[in-house]
């Protein structure tokens, strides 16, 4: 299942695993991506909080976890290569897995139908 | 994103020029401008730097100062900024600073002196400072001299070492100018006036047209394969790796020229007379040395480190502070200018700069970071 965040966040939770990223929308509205700080694995995220920092050529940009949760992989990939943050945004461009806490809701967050609709009115 | 609908927000006359170029319009300085276009900050970055970029900069504002004569107009402008603007030859044009009592940078701008017209100076100043710069200037000049702003004429920057050869193109009688020389020209059939001088440390021209005129001069120019448009993203961060000053980041009224490392930009007959604001401030930081240094930071890595970040020595002592900062295209990494305390200026010396609680280390860099390409 696929989740999205009015921050533009992308949450993809698959046999007890979240994997979150920034939508295509998103690394569109940024821009160039030039660096990525990610989390350490281990480190517990707290819904609404830090997941990662995006810099942009132009700024830096939060990107915020939509879950309560530890950090199992944070995707190396984006240290040497941030740009495919830019090409790849909803798939390579991941930025960290997520072990959801217990009795994580995920129902406050938007599916894709709801996500393009959200978008569509910005 | 709806910036460009606000109705307080103003627009250049290229705007639907930008908005057909798929420009991302953003509010900046009370206008509606490009930030990037399609391509994006880093291919307009390097464009720039190997061909040549265009620029509408027409946010600025462009005056005429006019009285009796060069030796009156001068003079008087010569009690609102420190440089030497008697002597500036007609066809040249210099850099200055309004200078606050305390010595402190209200704003920079360009001076030139237009051929054949004695008595009239043009003035370019920053679009975030011009309603203040210009208030400025009507409360201190004498009655003799006329400020009038130029509120119906655009302002093009063509920028890079393919912009002589597509000024050319156009019929441009620019060949033979040399960087800080102002001529006008009529340039695909129009009537502009240009300078070889712009704000991306590459070659290029600032071309002052009429504002019925700009979007068929700015499509003339992007007819030119060599010419493409670029937002103020690239232009940040080709100015960035060029080493000079935005005003609001690395100057401001707390500033002085010296700190700033302007001092070239103070000649040395105002040095010696003074006759500006601040004077006593400036003259005694050149004898005495400024309590802080402008410089270039070089930092490790790929992080950048922004506007704000505390610069500190490698064991852990703040001695400055980022004014400006971001990655730098050309350079190929995370480049910044800043504040330090003058023990610590030095090129080559070992800092770090703080970003969100981590030290990266940084080393001080000469400006620009990119060797400037003018034509001299």
């Amino acid at each position: 299942m696929k989740y999205f965040t009015k921050d533009h966040e992308w949450l993809v939770v698959d046999a007890g695993v979240a994997t979150l990223g920034i939508t295509a929308y998103a690394q569109e509205q940024l821009g160039d991506i030039v660096f990525v700080e990610l989390p350490d694995p281990g480190k517990a995220l707290a819904k609404g909080g830090e997941a990662a920092v995006v810099e942009s050529v132009k700024a830096a940009s939060e990107v915020f976890s939509p879950i309560d949760g530890e950090v199992i992989e944070a995707n190396r990939r984006l240290t040497d290569d941030p740009g495919l943050v830019n090409l790849e945004p909803e798939t390579d461009g991941w930025f960290v897995k997520i072990r959801p806490a217990d009795g994580t809701d995920f129902s406050d967050l938007m599916d894709e139908e709801g996500y393009r609709a959200f978008v569509a009115t910005l | 994103m709806s910036a460009s609908h606000d109705t307080t927000v103003l627009e250049t006359p290229l705007h639907a020029a930008h908005v057909a170029l798929g420009g991302r319009m953003v509010p900046f300085a009370g206008y509606a401008m490009p930030v990037q276009y399609p391509t994006g900050i880093i291919a307009e970055h390097q464009w720039t730097r190997a061909h040549a970029g265009l620029f509408d900069v027409s946010h600025m504002g462009q005056g005429f100062l006019v009285g009796p004569d060069h030796a009156t107009v001068a003079a008087a402008l010569e009690t609102l900024v420190p440089a030497d603007v008697l002597g500036l030859a007609p066809g040249r044009q210099r850099y200055s600073q309004f200078l606050s009592e305390t010595g402190g940078i209200l704003d920079d701008l360009m001076v030139s002196r237009p051929v054949g017209a004695d008595g009239t100076l043009f003035l370019v100043v920053n679009a975030s400072n011009k309603a203040a710069d210009w208030a400025h200037l009507r409360a201190h000049l004498p009655a003799s001299i006329a400020l009038s702003t130029l509120d119906d004429r655009a302002l093009l920057a063509l920028q890079g070492p393919e912009a002589e050869a597509v000024m050319v193109g156009l019929g441009g009688n620019v060949a033979d100018m040399v960087f800080m020389e102002t001529r006008s020209i009529t340039l695909a059939g129009l009537a502009v006036d240009v300078s070889r001088s712009g704000y991306t440390g590459e070659d290029g021209f600032e071309i002052s047209v009429a504002a019925n005129d700009a979007a068929r001069l700015w499509g003339a120019i992007l007819a030119d394969e060599r010419a493409k448009p670029i937002g103020l993203g690239a232009r940040d961060s080709l100015r960035l790796e060029g080493g000079l000053c935005l005003h609001g980041h690395d100057i401001d009224p707390s500033s002085s020229p010296v700190e700033a490392g302007l001092l070239w930009s103070i000649q040395k007959r105002r040095r010696l007379d003074g006759g500006f604001p601040g004077a006593d401030r400036i003259r005694r930081e050149i004898a005495e040395g400024p309590s802080r240094l402008r410089v270039g930071l070089r930092l490790d890595g790929r992080q950048p480190a922004r506007d704000g970040a505390e610069i500190a020595t490698p064991d852990g002592t703040i001695v400055g502070r980022v004014t400006s900062g971001g990655f730098g295209p050309t350079v190929d990494g995370p480049v910044a200018m800043g504040w330090v305390d003058p023990a610590h200026a030095a090129p080559g010396t070992e800092l770090a700069v703080l970003v969100r609680g981590r030290a990266l280390p940084a080393r001080v860099t000469a400006l620009p970071f990119v060797p400037a390409r003018f034509r001299r």
